[in-house]
């Protein structure tokens, strides 16, 4: 890692500055969605079905309206009216605001109750009569396209069945070739299921109609605001509302993780609610809303097989997955991948050959499947690869490590074009491996195995090798509802030499506030603690795409250090005019410019900021300030080796982790602190499903996991200590050379936990385990019992 | 009627709306219920004491060890300053910690109620009479828990409850609590209760007889742990099928013994 | 519903409000008493966002009702800070301890009464410490530092600040 080049005052790159935003955060003073109060403000709270899919005969609000605070009650009729009973999805779907005839998911939206304090509100759903006649539910989404299988989607003219979409990708023919000339070929059925990235805040919104101005204020828990307005204004355009008298606010947000990108129905409602009766509205969902009815993620389910020679050369990838989208496809991809960018399943490796395809189907389940910190669909590619690989080693008895090693694909290889399309940008994944296994003590760590195994006792190694794919993206490739992936900053330099900077991005605790202004900087050498850093407005903000698939260094950051260039282009004019020499003759140091081989004739930027004002060149546009959209011309391509050490209860199943090494490569870093933090909770956001966090359903499509008695968020007493390492590997094309990291231990740890259980059972046969590994599941692959 | 539960069960079953009584007494004001001390042969602790003082306690340590073993996993710690060892028991459900292990500590149960001798009646119910359903108890409904007697360890003697749950803070797959008495190194009674794996905590009857006359060799605790597996009625449900939560039975109840005895020689 | 009238110090302030009797105590902080920094997560006493300060014991306030806390001291977030910041304050900043910030302050009221009891936890001390508190952000592992932080300097002006 090269030296930092600003001094620790300045905190540019590379400096564990602390952060800013911290000020107000550890005095309570943070302002999130629930605590603004708007004069006048009444309670949004939502009638939910109890049936997976149901007609809807009836709804009787008669004693709900009846009890004293409750104003009004909101069906889908009231919103039909305006048109405003459905809407579309980020897939270019449609779902539901509120129904008219029928309920496809349980705790779906029903009707909504406006009161004047939430208790009331809540005493009035319970009060409002819905009348229901269940429907035959359709719950296994193999069993969606059978014949018989009711129709979810018989709202959507010319939907016979409950498919929506096929994708593939890669050489089909060329696939299969390999697979009928390799030695070795394995198959697995791998399943990823449902998770929820249970954020501490919940999702709301706070909804405002201004009617002498026409103006509507939103504050929203959005990661996304200007997608938002515009879908808002798209969709509500025929009721009046214009996008420039719409102003969507995310304010502080208590973590994100994709699952508040979607327009959930209760905002549509609340804004709807707000505009015909005029009053603010404040609609905030409480948990078991949060669990039951928000977005999910992952609901994969993977053949998957690999071929190989004996010598352990991987050869050829295939994988077919039927994705289980819920009742609407509500993902927030790239409109061009259904399937997001499942296609890097081919990983680390140097396959020569792979053939993907995802089929997606409609179930009686809630929409979704962008969210759990990583949107688009890598962590369920890592998982299958990194499980497909180790079945490899096992069955040719080779090493793990070694395996990998033999197949990755080498530093000098990069940009390296995958059988699947992609271009990976830069990579070095022998030194990122060796370094986890040295700092891990591997060698050591398999003679422990050995030893213990001959006492009966299990231990468990795991390795992941995964190669990530953030930053959407490119604007010939990524679009969402057609709006492309850029991002933006808008960065002003004030007289006195501070400077305000605003982006189309917003953080959700990722340390926006401190990283940009370390990135302005590095750049401009203005001290990083005279920068406010401003997201979330969408009145000031220049427009972006939001913070979610670890995009914001990637395009946001680079946006600010293009900004910053353009800046500097003008500082060394605004300098050549302050010291009376040539453009050419200057040089930059850090913070000011001087004129070369005379170091004591300079200015420094604070003095560049005032002339910018007061003693601007004639022919120069007064002010310092400039605003950048970057498209960025390719994805970046974070890695890493992640090792995991397991001991396993063989009576009871539980599974321990002893340690745990992550080695990650995000290329150059902004502020190591920060990028530590990530990196701890997204490998506690990877521990989390695959021991413990899971959502499924009955036949009758009844939810478990509702509720935080049984969805299992680890607490600190099931979260080891974290083991965190580095290499660094420049993006050649990232202005910084950075490339983003928050989702890539979300990804890694999964299986590498996985491949570590695996590997302490192997001995006794064992081949595959779905997560959650369960201590009952572990049970039962020691003990070889069937589930009941 | 009044229905006496623990606030820390009932404010979230109102918040669920699975419970909405029409009035609710605050019972936190009695403070002299909560106590820990020994008296006449007896532990006896106030029905009030939180599970924090029980966790905290020198005396619980120190003595009555599996008291501690069961309040530390009773919840999280926040819950345990204000929930109470009372309102554990009183609510009478099987998935509750304590009930299991003062089964098998042969505790007794002291309430008080209007009726008896000139009012302000006092009755003691033996702890196997108290459990009577899941979350139906002995206590009639005018009547409060207001100690809890565990008879005082005197002679060679050592206690254990072992829980084993999917994370901090959720009820037990399992829990096994093992009380041991010992005649120089012969075991001379024994008490093994279980949680959540039965409509009441579960005495394992057999587990007891099988121990009493042996030395707690590792094979009788495991065939102790047999018996307890045989005597328990798991129901299937997230936590565990019905075969690996007899499975679990079995480990933690023959680990709860080996730990008791070597409590008693003791160990920690 | 019927109200009756309370009056619970907070921070050191005397504030009387007439609730009803099942408001939940955190709603009295956050609505009545506009201090919001007291957050809510959860619908069944899980995450501990809702953590504050009953006569000095953390408690959630989610799960007890304001009636509950008449006559009785409640401390939150916003009474943490005196002259200066109190050092668990510092060691969330210092320490990275947090990141969206949302169970911050149930984080540092857990982490004050642990500290109160046990003033030199050792790391899984402060693990089952805060095992009532739930963070999705910061994998804990800051969240400990942060507290170790606080315990050293707190000792530290212990014994520095006179005996």
């Amino acid at each position: 890692m090269s030296k930092c080049k600003t001094s620790a005052e300045v905190g540019g790159m590379g400096h564990s500055v602390k952060r800013k935003e911290d000020a107000r955060f550890i005095r309570g003073e943070g302002t999130y969605v629930d605590d603004i109060v708007r004069p006048g403000m009444v309670f949004m709270d939502i009638v939910r079905s109890p049936y997976a899919h149901a007609k809807i005969k009836s709804i009787n609000a008669e004693k709900a309206l009846a009890l004293p605070g409750v104003a009004a009650v909101i069906t889908g009729e009231t919103l039909k009216e305006y048109n405003l009973h459905m809407m579309p999805t980020l897939m270019s779907d449609t779902q539901m605001v509120l129904p008219i005839d029928k309920v496809c998911y349980q705790a779906q939206e029903v009707a909504a109750v406006i009161a004047t304090d939430r208790y009331s509100a809540a005493d009035g759903v319970e009060l409002v009569e819905v009348e229901y006649e269940p429907l035959p539910v359709v719950v296994d989404p193999h069993k969606a396209t059978d014949p018989d299988a009711p129709i979810i989607r018989d709202d959507k003219e010319g939907q016979t069945s409950n498919h929506i979409w096929h994708w593939e990708e890669g050489d089909k023919e060329g696939t299969e070739e390999v697979f009928q000339n390799s030695d070795v070929v394995i198959k697995e059925k791998i399943y990823i299921p449902r998770i929820h990235v249970a954020s501490i805040e919940t999702c709301g919104c706070v909804s405002e109609f201004d009617k002498a101005n026409g103006k509507l204020t939103v504050w929203m828990t959005t990661q996304a605001p200007h997608a938002i307005r515009t879908v808002l204004a798209l969709v509500a355009g025929h009721v009046g509302l214009q996008e420039d008298k719409i102003r969507v606010i995310s304010p502080d947000i208590g973590g994100g993780f994709g699952g508040k990108v979607p327009v959930y129905p209760g905002y549509v409602i609340a804004i709807a609610a707000s505009v015909v009766t005029g009053l603010p509205i404040k609609w905030i969902e409480d948990r078991r809303e949060n669990l039951q009815a928000d977005s999910f993620a992952r609901d994969y389910h993977m053949d998957c097989e690999i071929a190989a020679d004996k010598d352990g050369t991987l050869k050829g990838l295939r994988i077919k997955t039927l994705a289980d989208n819920g009742y609407a496809d509500a993902a927030a991809n790239p409109s061009k991948y259904p399937a997001g960018m499942f296609s890097i399943c081919t990983g680390s490796y140097d396959f020569k050959k792979a053939f993907v395809e995802v089929d997606g189907v409609y179930t009686n389940k809630p929409p979704g499947g962008v969210a759990y910190r990583c949107s688009f669909r890598v962590t369920e590619a890592v998982h299958a690869i990194e499980r497909m690989v180790d079945l490899v080693a096992d069955e040719i008895m080779m090493d793990a490590a070694e395996l990998r090693m033999k197949n990755f694909i080498p530093k000098e290889a990069f940009p390296y074009k995958s059988p699947t399309g992609w271009e990976y940008d830069s990579g070095d994944y022998h030194t990122a491996l060796q370094l986890a296994m040295d700092n891990v003590g591997y060698d050591e760590l398999l003679k422990e195995q050995k030893e213990k195994r001959e006492k009966g006792e299990l231990m468990g190694i795991g390795i992941c090798s995964f190669t990530e794919v953030v930053g959407a993206g490119p604007s010939k490739d990524f679009d969402i509802l057609g709006i492309k992936m850029f991002d933006s900053s808008e960065i002003r330099i004030h007289p006195t030499g501070k400077a305000m900077a605003r982006f189309g991005t917003k953080s959700q605790g990722q340390g926006h506030e401190t990283t940009y202004a370390q990135i302005i900087a590095e750049e401009l050498g203005i001290p990083y603690t005279d920068i406010s850093v401003e997201e979330g407005d969408t009145d000031t903000a220049p427009y972006g795409l939001g913070t979610y698939a670890s995009r914001s260094t990637p395009t946001a950051g680079a946006a600010a250090a293009m900004a910053c260039r353009k800046i500097k282009a003008k500082a060394q004019k605004i300098a050549a005019h302050l010291l009376e020499a040539a453009e050419e003759d200057l040089e930059w140091e850090v913070g000011k410019f001087s004129v070369k081989g005379v170091p004591e004739k300079s200015v420094t930027i604070q003095e560049i900021a005032f002339a910018a004002y007061t003693n601007h060149p004639q022919g120069l546009e007064a002010g310092l300030e400039a605003t950048h959209y970057y498209d960025p011309p390719n994805l970046t391509f974070p890695f890493g080796s992640y090792i995991a050490v397991v001991d396993i209860d063989s009576e009871t199943g539980e599974v321990k982790i002893r340690r745990f090494m992550a080695v990650d490569d995000c290329g150059n870093i902004i502020n190591p602190m920060i990028v530590e933090g990530q990196i701890h909770g997204g490998l506690t956001q990877g521990l989390a499903p695959a021991l413990f966090e899971e959502i499924s359903y009955d036949d009758e499509g009844n939810i478990h996991g509702g509720s935080f008695m049984e969805y299992l968020v680890p607490t600190a007493v099931e979260t080891p200590h974290w083991e965190t390492d580095k290499t660094t590997t420049p993006s050649p094309h990232h202005p910084l050379g950075a490339k983003g990291v928050g989702e890539s231990p979300t990804v890694g740890a999964p299986p590498a936990i996985v491949n570590a259980v695996v590997d302490a059972l192997s001995h006794l046969g064992v081949k595959h385990i779905d997560i959650p590994m369960t201590p009952e599941k572990v049970w039962r692959a020691i003990h070889k019992q069937d589930a009941a | 009627m009044p229905k006496f539960s623990l606030a820390h069960s009932l404010i979230p079953m109102m918040k669920l709306r699975l419970a909405e009584p029409t009035h609710l007494v605050d019972i936190n004001g009695l403070s002299d219920l909560n106590y820990i001390k020994e008296q006449d042969g007896y532990l006896c602790i106030g029905a009030m004491t939180t599970e924090s003082d029980l966790e905290t306690s020198d005396l619980i340590s120190e003595k009555y060890p599996i008291l501690k073993d069961t309040s530390e996993v009773i919840a999280d710690p926040l819950v345990r300053n204000l929930a109470t060892v009372g309102g554990n028991i009183a609510h009478g459900d099987p998935a509750n910690d304590h009930p299991a292990t003062m089964v098998a500590l042969n505790a007794e149960i002291v309430v008080s109620g209007p009726t008896g001798l000139l009012g302000g009646g006092k009755r003691t119910i033996p702890i196997d009479e108290f459990f009577v359903g899941p979350l139906m108890t002995a206590l009639a409904e005018n009547e409060i828990l207001t100690e809890i007697r565990v008879p005082s360890s005197n002679g060679k003697s050592g206690a254990s409850y072992i829980k084993l749950e999917r994370k901090v803070g959720d009820y037990a797959i399992a829990g096994a609590a093992a009380v041991l008495h010992f005649d120089g190194d012969t075991c001379s009674k024994a008490g093994v209760a279980l949680t959540n794996v039965g409509p009441t905590p579960v005495r394992a009857l057999e587990a007891q007889d099988a121990l009493v006359g042996t030395t707690i060799t590792q094979e009788d605790a495991d065939k102790a742990g047999e018996l307890a597996a045989e005597a328990s009625q798991p129901v299937g449900d997230h936590r565990g099928s019905e075969e690996y939560k007899r499975a679990v039975v079995k480990v933690l109840t023959s680990r709860a013994i080996m730990q008791a005895k070597d409590r008693a020689e003791g160990g920690n | 519903m019927a109200t009756r009238s309370i009056t619970v110090t907070i921070n050191g302030e005397a504030k009387t409000a007439d609730v009803e009797d099942r408001l939940l105590l955190v709603h009295l902080i956050r609505d009545n008493c506009a201090l919001t920094g007291t957050h809510i997560g959860c619908d069944t006493t899980h995450c501990g966002a809702c953590t504050v300060l009953l006569d000095g014991t953390a408690v959630k306030s989610c799960t007890v009702f304001a009636v509950q806390a008449n006559g009785r001291e409640v401390t939150t977030i916003e009474g943490m800070e005196g002259e200066a910041l109190h050092p668990l304050q510092e060691g969330f900043v210092e320490e990275h301890g947090l990141q969206c910030g949302f169970c911050t302050p149930g984080m540092i009221m857990s982490s004050k009464h642990l500290l109160d009891k046990n003033p030199n936890p050792s790391e899984d001390e402060i693990r089952w410490g805060i095992s009532g508190n739930l963070c999705r952000c910061t994998g804990y592992q800051n969240i400990v530092k942060a507290v170790q932080y606080a315990s050293n300097k707190l000792q530290e002006t212990a014994t520095e600040g006179g005996e």
